[in-house]
């Protein structure tokens, strides 16, 4: 009653305001009075439950992973592209981190996956899904960069789109056991030195990691962005490797083999291996070093006029914390520091912006970052003096985009 | 920390000759038995480690690459349409287009015994007895020129082929990036255009709105 009270006072007063303003502006006549209303602030919209598991918008349908036809010669062993350009922030959504398989999605119940630890061990041990989850959990924000991202752009700027130079790219946060803590369940030997990770789709793949690794920062991960992990990001079980290339996170893992040597198999020989000038390869080249793209402008996110843009890009290394980000609008010959976007973490996308106003000339954007080590994104010809032009893996050269004047952006090559 | 002193102190019962079968630790999981671990071990390295018993030859290879393989990568191994050729390439890692196969690139024989069995054919994995995978891996090695047309693949006979490119592989001992203050101001760079992916126009088409 008391409340009823306080509102009626209120409801007085606020017509004593409207009484009260009536001398300044003209009352509209009932004809006149016509709030602009949309349908949807009029009609009501589905209830609860009608989406017992959310999607985007519908009118955010052209956010999607996308692929080059032309390059692999199945969908099962091939890839796709996360869309950086549409994305903001640091966290990609679990449905668009990009996807790369040899030989499908499988499908695992978890209550049938199990992880096998053997070989160099103490205690050879099985793990069902649920044993897994019992561990102490542990939850980090990592990258994951495919070692061929950017594989097409050695020899010159080839796919005029960021999703596709770049979009081999995700970062999410991680959950799940320290793989020390399983190794250290099973009991090392001392002879142990490299451990072999294999997974349970229809290319069992395999990758060896040395010990030391392992012993550092690697998870085994079950969920990503607070959920299970997706079926193509590994689901139920999946190695998480910081910094390192997207390959050796085995996904779908189920068999962890102690050794004492590497077991050289294909994924670390006949491919991920870099090859040179001189016809010689480097071998277990798994970092992926200082990196850094503009997502916006981009050849898909192009200018609509001259005046104000915000550009934004996102910078990582597999070294550690991204130090600084440098970007040029004259293809490199001046340099202005971004703002970096808290928070910057190790082995992790880092967000930069830089406020600019586009006179409505050509341009030519770049970004540069400088990790915690000191190293530094090499422009594309300091890195071909040295790797040559046929690697295929780890080309972390500078991006350079032109803005044109009609405001369109496209991949291009400086030299 | 806790942990480690959980750790140090189930390794001081292990070591003072406990109960060796049980899960150290927090107690979690269950231990595997050898036929589990022989069940699962398929794994192949380049000393041999992991080939099982039997035996194939370039003949029978021939006949189930045939069967197997050709579809895919070619009567001879030439390849077919994006699907990788096996064969030829030697001489090439240089080359404007390397060809990369067993013959020119991949350093141990072992490996492809290992790829083979573990992924291949392609969809129909783990589908090749050991037998079968010795013959196929026999006549893949005959087509590089590695071994004669007599040749019989097996545990012992295997690890002993030595594929062309097999020191052709090197771990860089420090990173070869440049580290240090960049230049920031009138940097001696070229800013000539000098490619445009517009033109090579391979970008899928894309819907924009």
């Amino acid at each position: 009653m008391s409340g009823r009270g306080r509102n009626r006072r209120g409801f007085l007063a606020a017509a004593g305001g409207v009484l009260g303003a009536a001398g300044l502006a003209p009352v509209l006549r009932a004809a006149e009075f016509k709030p602009e209303a949309p349908d949807w602030t009029k009609n009501l919209g589905p209830g609860v439950d009608a989406a017992p598991y959310g999607k985007p918008s519908p009118h955010e349908k052209h956010v999607i992973r996308r692929s080059v036809e032309w390059l692999t010669a199945t969908p099962q062993s091939s890839v796709n592209f996360t869309p950086l350009h549409e994305l903001d922030g640091i966290v990609t959504p679990n449905g668009l981190c990009f996807e790369r398989h040899h030989a499908g999605v499988p499908d695992i119940p978890p209550a049938e996956h199990k992880l096998l630890v053997h070989g160099l061990v103490e205690r050879p041990l099985k793990f069902s899904m649920a044993e897994l989850r019992r561990f102490p959990p542990t939850s980090v924000f990592h990258f994951l960069e495919c070692a061929a991202n950017g594989g097409m752009e050695w020899r010159g700027a080839q796919l005029n789109g960021v999703q596709y130079t770049h979009g081999m790219l995700h970062c999410v946060q991680y959950t799940g056991v320290p793989l020390r803590l399983v190794l250290e369940a099973a009991g090392l030997k001392g002879q142990a030195k490299w451990l072999l990770l294999e997974g349970a789709d229809a290319a069992a793949m395999t990758r060896s990691l040395p010990l030391a690794k392992a012993l550092d920062d690697c998870l085994l991960a079950y969920s990503m962005n607070g959920e299970r992990l997706r079926s193509e990001q590994g689901y139920p079980l999946r190695l998480v490797v910081p910094g390192w290339e997207g390959n050796i996170w085995v996904k779908w893992l189920r068999r962890i083999e102690l050794g004492d040597q590497p077991w050289q198999t294909r994924e670390e020989t006949a491919k991920y291996t870099d090859l040179m000038p001189d016809g010689r390869a480097r071998r277990f080249t798994w970092l992926q070093e200082v990196k850094s793209v503009i997502t916006d402008p981009a050849p898909e996110a192009r200018l609509a006029g001259k005046g104000f843009r915000c550009i934004k890009g996102l910078a990582w290394s597999g070294e550690g914390r991204i130090a600084r980000v440098d970007v040029s609008r004259d293809g490199g010959r001046n340099w202005t520091t971004a703002r970096l976007e808290p928070p910057v973490l190790p082995k992790c996308l880092t967000r930069f912006y830089l406020d600019w106003q586009w006179s409505g000339e050509e341009v030519l954007l770049q970004s540069r970052a400088i990790d915690e080590k000191g190293f530094v994104q090499p422009s594309p010809a300091v890195l071909q003096k040295t790797r040559g032009v046929n690697p295929i893996y780890h080309n972390n050269g500078i991006q350079t985009w032109a803005v044109n004047r009609d405001g369109t952006v496209e991949n291009v090559r400086l030299g | 920390m806790a942990r480690w002193r959980t750790f140090a102190w189930v390794s001081l019962l292990l070591a003072a000759g406990g109960a060796a079968a049980q899960p150290a630790g927090l107690g979690l999981g269950r231990p595997a038995t050898p036929a589990e671990i022989a069940a699962w071990s398929i794994a192949v390295r380049p000393d041999g480690q992991g080939l099982p018993a039997g035996k194939g030859s370039v003949a029978e290879g021939e006949q189930l690459y045939l069967q197997h393989c050709a579809a895919c990568h070619g009567e001879f191994g030439e390849g077919a349409g994006r699907f990788p050729a096996l064969m030829s390439g030697q001489g090439s890692l240089r080359d404007h287009d390397p060809v990369k196969t067993i013959g020119s690139y991949w350093p141990y024989a072992t490996t492809v015994w290992d790829y083979v069995f573990r992924s291949m054919p392609f969809g129909n994995a783990q589908s090749l007895t050991a037998d079968e995978t010795y013959a196929v891996v026999a006549y893949l090695l005959h087509l590089n020129d590695v071994v004669d047309a007599d040749f019989v693949a097996d545990a012992k006979r295997l690890p002993a082929v030595r594929l062309p490119n097999a020191a052709g592989f090197f771990e860089l001992a420090e990173p070869d990036l440049p580290r240090g203050e960049p230049c920031m101001r009138d940097c001696a760079v070229s800013t000539r255009v000098i490619g445009r992916a517009r033109a090579i126009d391979v970008t899928p088409e894309r819907r924009l709105e």
